[in-house]
């Protein structure tokens, strides 16, 4: 405050500015703020995360042990899966959630804007408890994220009842959301905003809250059956106290596998509200696009059991999960051909969004074969646990779904903001990202099917070339998102001045609303027909 | 697909040796593991087309019907033949993709008239195997030596996929193996043999495999079970049945339990102690015995290496902690072994009791 004379205007201190704005976001309800917070908590993750995948790459990029002991490096493998998923994934589409939903159905804010609060700040702060664990004696769970009993309960480090604790706050934290959501969606759209004209994008949202609300509260059941055999001398999943540790794979895949719809499908949306606009053609299909949402949702529910096939289960159960996994193909089929149809015989400019969608769609298709691929029980007992199932699962979450997050990013950039980005940088952060996306992971399909299993830090030396190339791989990927960081931060203000609509094909109530829009929007709610 | 696979390898061309580098899954030396083949490159042709038709038509779009080339887009947004179309195919698509699966998966499941069993037993980190039909049984763990993980020594050729004791079977016998768990879960794989069967304590799991050539086949455990699941390795020697017959013969024949050896002196037994101890101990309690506290506590200065009760110690070692990752040893060692590593970690690290445990003692304690 040197500058007395403009600083007398506002009489404030910098401490007192500081104060103002931590009360500022820390009290914040509304849900631009709220997305602004989750969008920004989900990058710093993304950032952490990262920073564990390059550890792990690191260690793999030679033989042999170089920088991390085993022990670590199993702390790295799930740190790195719990940070990714909980942390980066899930608030990334929550954040978009917040932010879209209220304007694309004409609303003025979410219908419960102090638990919206509430549900936030609990991430942060499960965050910081989870990692806080790699701090402890005894170190960070380093059981991998599914954290298989009995290796998590008899096995685990002290730090474990943390992670419990962490996952259980998360838990709450998604299910105050995912309330929300379906609240404001069943109660605040706009007069004429009936349920078959609500954006694609809305209606995965809803489906992806149904499932939230239905899955939570049995990974909260499974952590704390964990709890209890770690503490309290129970043994639900211990085979000498008469328990069962396959128990706990049925119900934390019974978690897991909606899990991947959960933060697939809002991905889904996204994608799905990008194409039409940038093949100025409307979206091809919409009712279609609807019904295989709800169908995927439903069919999400009742596959688990494919990631147990050599687990031991009956001759029947696996003829039953290998049919009803196979049977999520058509669905999602659907959708990549309508998303296809949608830019065929369109009028398609590549502009940064575009480009990470169409992306998308390709790498996302290609993730989906060897998903067939591993429906196939037999096969899937030589995939199972090797690298081609984690080369398969990145292809779904880093080029499949992180792709679609940054299309979304680049998309609503300039409405929510008021400036673009520079195109100039997000074509080269695209072609940078996608050309070692593909070098970080296509390899690992080779690895898998040659017999290297995943989460050694350590292999032999017939899998030493394709391990190689993979790290580098990962090295230029990551180093690559700083750019998307540069061009965020620098746009803020240099950025050109964004005209309401932004996109010359764009079509939807939010880009009716000024860029960037007011801070309270749709006050009187507009009418659509 | 394949084919694909094999142009994208030689692009990437790094060194000599990537022409060589395994790209795909092993044709195997089993019926399963060949049909497993099978299948997996069947579903990959079907894969490979449908991928074909998909990216040709987005190319196809991206191409003629940009912007920049004066394209106007079309009104249309539905058409429902074209949509039952891509709901049918892709059902008949995978009914062509499941019926083989099944067929497979029927033979996989037959475990029925087997020559041989041999049950499979995981440890933390080391695979203990069992001819329930010979009364054989004995351990089997990594023999890479540390020096080559750490980068003092080069590497041998099957770095990290070699084992003290491999796995001996008949080539043309119908083995058939159950598979379980001592701790946590581990998972036995040989890719080779189309064979990944989790090992999940309380469950007996069954396999099967008749072995169509002579030779070696290697795998690992392929379920994350603990600090050192990347060194639990599988190594299987597939001989003929008549050289199986003299193995097991010879085997039978079990060593009588020797006396006290002659040469039973501090320095000799510590010497063993040693490499034993960096063999079973040292991935938890530490090549310097400093452990990783609190769940593997260190054995330097610890009370129950350096106390006088040296039973106490012995016990501990030979019997395990109960809920914890101390395991018994008393089944795994026999007592020279046990007797020269509870003499190392009795003298080792300035302990310097001067304790020499003798093999008896381990015989008397044991139950």
């Amino acid at each position: 405050m040197a500058n007395g004379a403009t600083a007398a205007a506002v009489p404030q201190s910098v401490p007192k500015r500081m104060i103002a704005f931590i009360v500022r976001w820390t009290t914040a309800t509304n849900h631009k703020d709220i997305g602004t917070l989750y969008l920004c908590t989900a990058l710093l993750n993304l950032f952490l995360g990262g920073t564990l995948a390059l550890c792990i790459r690191a260690e793999l990029f030679i033989p042999g042990l170089q920088f991390v002991e085993p022990n670590f490096f199993n702390t790295l493998t799930t740190m790195h899966g719990l940070i990714m998923l909980f942390g980066f994934i899930m608030p990334v589409a929550v954040g978009f959630a917040n932010w879209l939903i209220p304007m694309m159905i004409g609303a003025p804010d979410m219908a419960l804007p102090r638990l919206n609060n509430m549900s936030f700040w609990l991430l942060p702060t499960a965050t910081i408890m989870l990692v806080s664990t790699l701090f402890m004696d005894g170190g960070a769970p380093n059981f991998g994220w599914t954290m298989y009993a009995p290796l998590s309960t008899t096995y685990g480090p002290p730090s474990t009842d943390y992670m419990i604790f962490a996952v259980h706050m998360l838990g709450i934290s998604s299910i105050m959301g995912s309330i929300n959501i379906i609240t404001t969606i069943a109660t605040m759209r706009a007069p004429g905003m009936t349920w078959m004209k609500l954006p694609v994008f809305v209606w995965t949202w809803l489906v992806t809250a149904f499932l939230l609300i239905g899955i939570m509260p049995v990974l909260a059941g499974a952590v704390t059956m964990m709890l209890f055999d770690r503490n309290f001398g129970t043994a639900f999943f211990d085979a000498a106290g008469g328990g069962d540790p396959l128990l706990f794979q049925h119900i934390f895949w019974f978690f897991g596998h909606p899990e991947v719809y959960v933060l697939a499908l809002p991905a889904f949306g996204i994608i799905s509200q990008i194409i039409p606009t940038f093949s100025r053609k409307p979206l091809f299909g919409y009712r279609t696009m609807v019904m295989a949402t709800i169908l995927i949702g439903f069919l999400s529910y009742i596959v688990w059991a494919h990631h147990m096939f050599t687990s031991g289960m009956p001759y029947g159960a696996q003829l039953y999960f290998m049919l009803a996994t196979m049977l999520i193909a058509v669905p999602t089929g659907m959708k990549v051909f309508n998303w296809i149809t949608t830019m065929f015989r369109g009028s398609i400019s590549f502009e940064t969004p575009m480009l990470f969608a169409i992306a998308f769609v390709f790498m996302f298709t290609f993730a989906g074969c060897t998903g067939v691929m591993l429906a196939v029980a037999p096969a899937d007992f030589q995939y199972h646990d090797s690298y081609f199932v984690v080369a398969h699962f990145h292809y779904v979450l880093v080029n499949g779904l992180t792709f679609a997050f940054l299309a979304g990013a680049y998309y609503w950039y300039p409405k929510f903001w008021g400036r673009m980005y520079n195109e100039r940088l997000g074509k080269i952060h695209f072609w940078l990202s996608t050309i070692s996306v593909n070098v970080l992971f296509f390899p690992q399909h080779f690895l898998g099917l040659a017999g290297m299993p995943r989460r050694i830090p350590d292999y032999a030396l017939q899998f030493v070339d394709f391990n190689f190339i993979s790290s580098i791989g990962a090295f230029v990927f990551g180093f690559s998102q700083l750019i998307f960081v540069y061009n965020m931060i620098s746009s803020r203000h240099r950025g050109a001045p964004a005209s309401d609509q932004v996109w010359e094909g764009a079509e939807g109530l939010e880009w009716t609303l000024s860029s960037p829009p007011p801070h309270h929007s749709f006050q009187t709610p507009p009418r659509v027909d | 697909m394949v084919g694909l696979f094999r142009a994208l390898g030689a692009c990437l061309l790094l060194s000599p040796a990537l022409a060589a580098a395994q790209i795909n899954m092993p044709r195997g030396v089993t019926p399963v593991s060949q049909e497993i083949y099978g299948l997996h490159m069947y579903v990959i042709w079907i894969v490979a087309g449908i991928m074909a038709v998909v990216y040709g038509v987005i190319i196809f779009s991206l191409i003629r019907h940009r912007k920049s080339k004066g394209a106007v887009a079309a009104k249309f947004s539905k058409n429902n033949l074209l949509e039952i179309v891509w709901t049918v195919v892709p059902l008949i698509i995978i009914t062509a993709i499941a019926v083989p699966s099944i067929r497979v998966l029927i033979n996989m499941d037959d475990y029925d008239a087997a020559d041989l069993t041999v049950k499979i037993t995981g440890h933390q980190w080391k695979w203990q195997y069992q001819y329930l039909d010979h009364g054989i049984g004995f351990f089997s763990s990594l023999a890479t030596p540390m020096a080559e993980v750490l980068g003092v020594e080069d590497k041998d050729e099957w770095y990290l996929l070699e084992v003290d004791e491999p796995l001996v079977l008949p080539t043309d016998r119908k083995v058939r193996f159950v598979v379980t768990s001592n701790d946590v879960i581990h998972s036995w794989w040989v890719p080779e043999l189309g064979i990944k069967r989790d090992a999940v304590p309380g469950y007996m799991y069954e396999a099967w495999a008749r072995i169509q050539q002579p030779g070696i086949y290697r795998g690992q455990c392929a379920e994350l079970c603990g600090v050192n699941h990347g060194y639990m390795p599988i190594v299987v020697k597939a001989v003929s049945p008549q050289a199986f017959e003299q193995w097991v013969a010879e085997r039978a024949k079990a060593p009588p339990l020797a006396e006290t050896p002659k040469d039973w002196t501090l320095t000799t037994v510590m010497k063993r102690g040693a490499a034993l101890y960096d063999q079973n101990c040292a991935a938890c309690h530490g090549y310097d015995g400093n452990g990783m506290p609190p769940t593997f506590p260190a054995l330097r200065d610890s009370s129950i290496a350096t106390s006088t009760d040296v039973n106490r110690h012995i016990d501990l070692v030979m019997h395990g902690v109960p809920n914890t990752a101390m395991q018994a040893y008393a089944p795994q060692l026999d007592d020279e072994e046990l007797a020269a590593i509870i003499t190392y970690e009795r003298n080792a690290w300035e302990h310097d009791t001067g304790d020499l445990v003798l093999p008896a003692q381990i015989q008397a304690r044991r139950k």
